[in-house]
C-alpha cells in the first residue's frame, strides 16, 4: 500500500459532512445567536422559546446554536432558514415575537419581513445585509463564518471547504505555504503589524528541532472583543490556521493562551480540538502524512501584560508576566527556550484562506502596504455596534457614518478613541484618514486591539484620558521605573485636573512626563501607555484648560466639577419620582411643592436625573458647581 | 478573613487532590492555582502555602503570582456575587456610579467580601457586551443596561431569594429594611 494522498483523504472527509449538512437543511433550522454578547442580551431564553414553541406546534424544525453575527445592537439575534425562503435575520428578539415568528413563518408561510433585519442570500422578496451602507463598505473574510455555522460540529466547518487549505498544504512542501504568506504580506493583526512571514522564516531557521507555535488570544483591551468572538463562533478557522503554520515552520506543540474571562471560548475550543483530533485533523499522521501537531489551551489569568509576546511566555511558564528585552526575539528563543511563534487570533484565522485563493487574492484586498482587512468592534455613541470588517485603507468617516450608521439622536461627533488603553483620541479633523497600520500611526493612535470607541459631546477628554490611564497604571508590571512610578503620576495629576485643581505648568509637566514614560519603558504597554494624554492634549487642549483655570468641565461628566439642580419651571408638583431615587434623600419637597436638591447631601450619583419623567426633564447638571445668582433666588 | 468551621480540612483536601492530578512543576503552577480557586472560589493563604510546599517554590513567588494576575482572588467570593464591568463603553456610560451604588447598598468597596460572606463586589475589565453597557455580572447572569435605580432592583431581589429556608442565614441585615422572613 502506498502512502495515502491528504486530498484524497480530505475529499471523502468533505463529501460526508456536505451530506450530513444538507441533510439538515430538508427541514427548516433556527440559528440562535448565543455567544457571550447574544446570552447577554437573552438568548438562551430566545433558543428555550424557540425550542418550547416548536415543540408545542410539533414541528419539524431544528434549533442550532451559532455564534455572533456581528450586528450587536440588535441582540438577540436568529437566523431562520425554511426551504423555499431566503435565510431570514430577525433581530430585537423576546417571547413575543418568537412566538410569532414560530406560528407565522414556521407553521405558515409568512416570514414576517416587518421584523426582519435581512436577508442572508440575495432574492426577490427583501434586501440582504449587503444591500445597507454597511454591507457595502463591509468586506468579511475571518468573520465571514461567524454566527452562520455551527460552531458544535466540525462537518459544518468543513462541508464549507474547512481544512481544505490544509489538505493543499499538506499535499505540497512546507516552503510553499510559507512563501504564500510571505509573499501575502500578511501583517500581524495584534496591534503593531509585523509580517507573519517574516516572523514564521525566522522561526524556520531557529535552532533545534523543538519548536512552538503559540495563538495569541490574551484579549485584554477592556472594550475590544473580536478575538472572543472569532474563537466563540469559528474555532476551527483559527485551528486550521495554526496547523498551517506549524506545518510551515516545522513545529509539533502548539498552544492556544486564551482568557480565563472568556470561559464559553475556551469550552468551544476544547471542544473544537478533540473533534479535530478524532478527524484526524490534528494530532499524529495528519491526514494520513507524517506531520504531526497537536494543540493545547493555556488559561491566561487576566494581566493586560500577557498580551507582550515575551510576558506571554513567562506566564505560560508559569512566572509573573513580566516582559523581557529583545533580542532574543521569540523566533531564536521562545517559549522553553525554543523557536516559538506567537501570533494573534486574527492573523491566524487569515492564513486558511490565503492558501486557498492566494496571496494575489490576499494583495488585491484593502491597501499596498496593508493588505487584508481589519475587524473592529464599534462601541460607544453609535448606532450599529458591534463587530465590522472593512478592508485597510477604508477611512475613519466612511467607517463611522456608514458602516456604523452614525450617531444615535442627531448627537454631534467629538473624538473617536482607536486601540484601546495604547491608541489614541482623533478629533473630527482626521476623520478622513484611512485606516490602515501606518496611517493611523503617523495620527497618533494605533491599530492596536481594534476597539474603537466613539464619542460625543457629553464625553469629557479628560476623564477618557484618565479612564485608560488608570487602567495601564494598574495593569503595569512594574519592571521598568518610569513606567511603574510616571504613570502613577500622570494618574495623580489628571485626577487633579478633573477636581479643577492645576495651574499653567501642570500640562506641561503632564506632557514631558508622558515623552518620558513613553521612551523610558521596555515594552508597548509603557511605551504607548501615554497616547490617549498625548492625542487629547494634543486634539482637546481647551478642554484641559477649562477644567484648570475654570473649574467648569464642559462636557458635565467630572463630578467634582458639577451640581445637580432640579429647575422649578419644568417641575411637577404630581410627580414625586426623583424623591424616592435618591439614596441619599437629598431631595426634598418645597413648600410650593416642587422639589430641590440640598447640595450638602447630593452625592451626584445621576439617579434623579435618569429618574425625572422625560416630559419634564427637570433635574440638569451645572458646571462649574455655583449656583448662578437668578437660579439661588428661585431655589430657595 | 476568617475561616468558617470546617474550611480548613476542606481546604487541605482540595489541595491535596489538585496537587495529586497535575505534575507539580513550575509550568503548572498557574493551572494548579486556577484548579484549586475554581473549587474553593478563592486562594486562601493556607492553600497557597501547601501548594508552594506541594511545588517546592518560596511561598512569597505564589504570592507574588496570585497578586499579579487579576483572575486570582484572595478573599472568598460572596453568596451572592457581583461584578461590574469598567471596560470602556461601560465606563463612559457611568459603570462607575453604578459600582458606587453597590457599595453604597452593600456596605463594602470593590475587591471586598461583606464580613457575613453574603455578598462579594469587584470590577472587571470588559465581559464583551458593550452594546448593553454598563453592564453588570450577578451570580453569573449578565445584567445590561443597569443604572443605579436597578441596582436597588437587583438588591431587593438578592435580598429576597438570599432567605429562602434550608439556606444559610446571613448573620446581618444588609439594610436595616430586609425584615425577618
Amino acid at each position: 500500500m502506498g502512502k495515502t494522498n491528504p486530498q484524497e483523504l480530505y475529499d471523502k472527509m468533505r463529501d460526508q459532512a456536505q451530506e450530513l449538512v444538507q441533510a439538515g437543511k430538508d427541514k427548516a433550522q433556527v440559528f440562535v445567536g448565543t455567544a457571550t454578547c447574544g446570552l447577554a442580551a437573552g438568548a438562551q431564553q430566545v433558543k428555550e422559546n424557540f425550542v418550547n414553541e416548536i415543540e408545542a406546534k410539533s414541528l419539524d424544525a431544528e434549533v442550532i446554536e451559532v455564534g455572533c453575527l456581528g450586528h450587536c445592537y440588535a441582540e438577540p439575534l436568529a437566523v431562520i432558514a425554511k426551504p423555499g425562503f431566503p435565510p431570514v435575520c430577525y433581530g430585537y428578539l423576546d417571547e413575543g415575537l418568537v412566538h410569532r415568528l414560530v406560528e407565522d413563518f414556521l407553521a405558515g408561510d409568512d416570514p414576517s419581513y416587518e421584523y426582519a433585519l435581512a436577508a442572508l442570500e440575495r432574492n426577490d422578496e427583501f434586501p440582504t445585509f449587503e444591500d445597507f451602507p454597511r454591507g457595502v463598505y463591509e468586506k468579511k473574510l475571518i468573520l465571514e463564518n461567524c454566527g452562520f455555522t455551527d460552531f458544535s460540529k466540525i462537518e459544518s466547518y468543513i462541508a464549507n471547504d474547512g481544512y481544505s487549505a490544509l489538505a493543499k498544504a499538506l499535499s505540497e512542501k512546507p516552503e510553499q505555504v510559507l512563501e504564500e504568506v510571505k509573499a501575502a504580506n500578511l501583517r500581524g493583526r495584534g496591534g503593531a503589524g509585523f509580517p507573519a512571514g517574516i516572523k514564521w522564516e525566522a522561526c524556520v531557521n531557529g535552532s533545534g528541532d523543538e519548536k512552538y507555535v503559540i495563538c495569541n488570544a490574551d484579549e485584554g483591551d477592556p472594550g475590544a472583543f473580536m478575538d472572543r468572538s472569532i474563537l466563540e463562533s469559528d474555532p476551527h478557522l483559527v485551528i486550521e490556521g495554526m496547523i498551517l503554520c506549524a506545518f510551515a515552520v516545522g513545529s509539533h506543540q502548539g498552544y492556544l493562551y486564551i482568557r480565563a474571562e472568556y470561559p464559553r471560548a475556551v469550552k468551544h475550543v476544547r471542544e473544537a480540538i478533540e473533534q479535530a483530533r478524532e478527524k484526524g485533523l490534528l494530532g499524529s499522521s495528519i491526514l494520513g502524512t507524517d506531520f504531526s501537531f497537536d494543540l493545547e489551551i493555556f488559561q491566561g489569568s487576566g494581566a493586560f501584560i500577557c498580551g507582550e509576546a515575551t510576558a506571554l511566555v513567562n506566564s505560560m511558564e508559569g512566572k509573573m508576566g513580566l516582559p523581557e528585552s529583545r533580542p532574543p526575539r521569540l523566533v531564536e528563543q521562545g517559549f522553553r527556550k525554543k523557536p516559538t511563534v506567537l501570533n494573534n487570533v486574527k492573523t491566524f484565522a487569515y492564513v486558511p484562506m490565503i492558501i486557498n485563493r492566494g496571496a494575489e487574492w490576499f494583495k488585491a484586498i484593502g491597501t499596498p502596504e496593508s493588505p487584508g482587512t481589519a475587524v473592529f468592534s464599534l462601541v460607544g455613541k453609535i448606532n450599529n455596534t458591534g463587530l465590522v470588517e472593512v478592508p485597510m485603507g477604508t477611512t475613519l468617516r466612511q467607517l463611522i457614518e456608514e458602516v456604523g450608521d452614525g450617531l444615535p439622536n442627531g448627537r454631534e461627533f467629538k473624538a473617536v478613541q482607536i486601540g484601546g488603553p495604547s491608541g489614541g483620541c482623533l478629533p473630527q479633523s482626521s476623520l478622513d484618514v484611512p485606516i490602515d497600520f501606518d496611517s493611523l500611526h503617523e495620527a497618533g493612535a494605533i491599530m492596536g486591539s481594534g476597539g474603537l470607541v466613539v464619542m460625543d459631546q457629553d464625553d469629557c477628554m479628560v476623564a477618557v484620558a484618565r479612564y485608560f490611564l488608570e487602567f495601564t497604571q494598574h495593569e503595569s508590571c512594574g519592571k521598568c521605573t518610569f513606567c511603574r512610578l510616571g504613570t502613577k503620576h500622570m494618574l495623580d495629576i489628571l485626577t487633579a485636573i478633573t477636581r479643577g485643581q492645576g495651574d499653567a505648568e501642570t500640562l506641561q509637566l503632564l506632557k514631558e512626563l508622558s515623552e518620558d514614560v513613553r521612551d523610558g519603558s521596555l515594552c508597548n504597554l509603557g511605551r504607548t501607555a501615554p497616547n490617549p494624554v498625548l492625542t487629547t492634549l494634543k486634539y482637546f487642549e481647551d478642554e484641559y484648560k477649562a477644567h484648570i483655570e475654570e473649574g467648569r468641565c464642559p462636557a458635565l461628566v467630572c463630578r467634582d466639577l458639577l451640581l445637580y439642580y432640579i429647575e422649578p419651571p419644568k417641575c411637577s408638583k404630581l410627580c414625586n419620582v426623583c424623591v424616592g431615587s435618591c439614596p441619599t434623600e437629598a431631595i426634598y419637597t418645597r413648600d410650593d411643592g416642587l422639589k430641590a436638591i440640598d447640595q450638602d447631601k447630593c452625592v451626584k450619583c445621576d439617579n434623579c436625573r435618569k429618574a425625572c419623567p422625560p416630559e419634564y426633564s427637570a433635574v440638569i447638571k451645572l458646571s462649574p458647581p455655583v449656583l448662578p445668582a437668578e437660579k439661588e433666588r428661585k431655589a430657595k | 478573613m476568617q475561616l468558617v468551621e470546617g474550611e480548613r480540612e476542606e481546604i487541605l483536601a482540595c489541595v491535596k487532590e489538585v496537587l495529586g492530578n497535575n505534575s507539580k512543576t513550575r509550568e503548572n503552577l498557574i493551572p494548579i492555582l486556577q484548579q484549586v480557586q475554581k473549587k474553593l472560589g478563592y486562594l486562601p493563604a493556607l492553600a497557597m502555602e501547601k501548594i508552594a510546599e506541594g511545588v517546592s517554590v518560596p511561598a512569597v513567588d505564589i504570592y507574588g503570582l496570585t497578586t499579579f494576575y487579576n483572575q486570582f482572588r484572595l478573599n472568598p467570593p460572596g453568596k451572592h456575587q457581583v461584578k461590574v464591568c469598567l471596560g470602556t463603553a461601560c465606563y463612559m456610560v457611568g459603570g462607575d456610579i453604578t459600582l458606587e451604588s453597590f457599595e453604597r447598598r452593600m456596605e463594602i468597596k470593590e475587591g471586598e467580601t461583606s464580613p457575613d460572606r453574603r455578598y462579594s463586589l469587584d470590577r472587571v475589565a470588559c465581559v464583551g457586551c458593550c452594546t448593553l453597557a454598563p453592564v453588570v455580572v450577578v451570580d453569573d447572569q449578565v445584567e445590561g443596561k443597569v443604572t443605579p435605580t436597578r441596582v436597588d432592583g437587583i438588591m431587593l431581589a438578592l435580598e429576597e431569594n438570599g432567605e429562602s429556608p434550608g439556606e444559610q442565614k446571613s448573620g446581618t441585615e444588609e439594610d436595616g429594611n430586609n425584615g425577618e422572613n
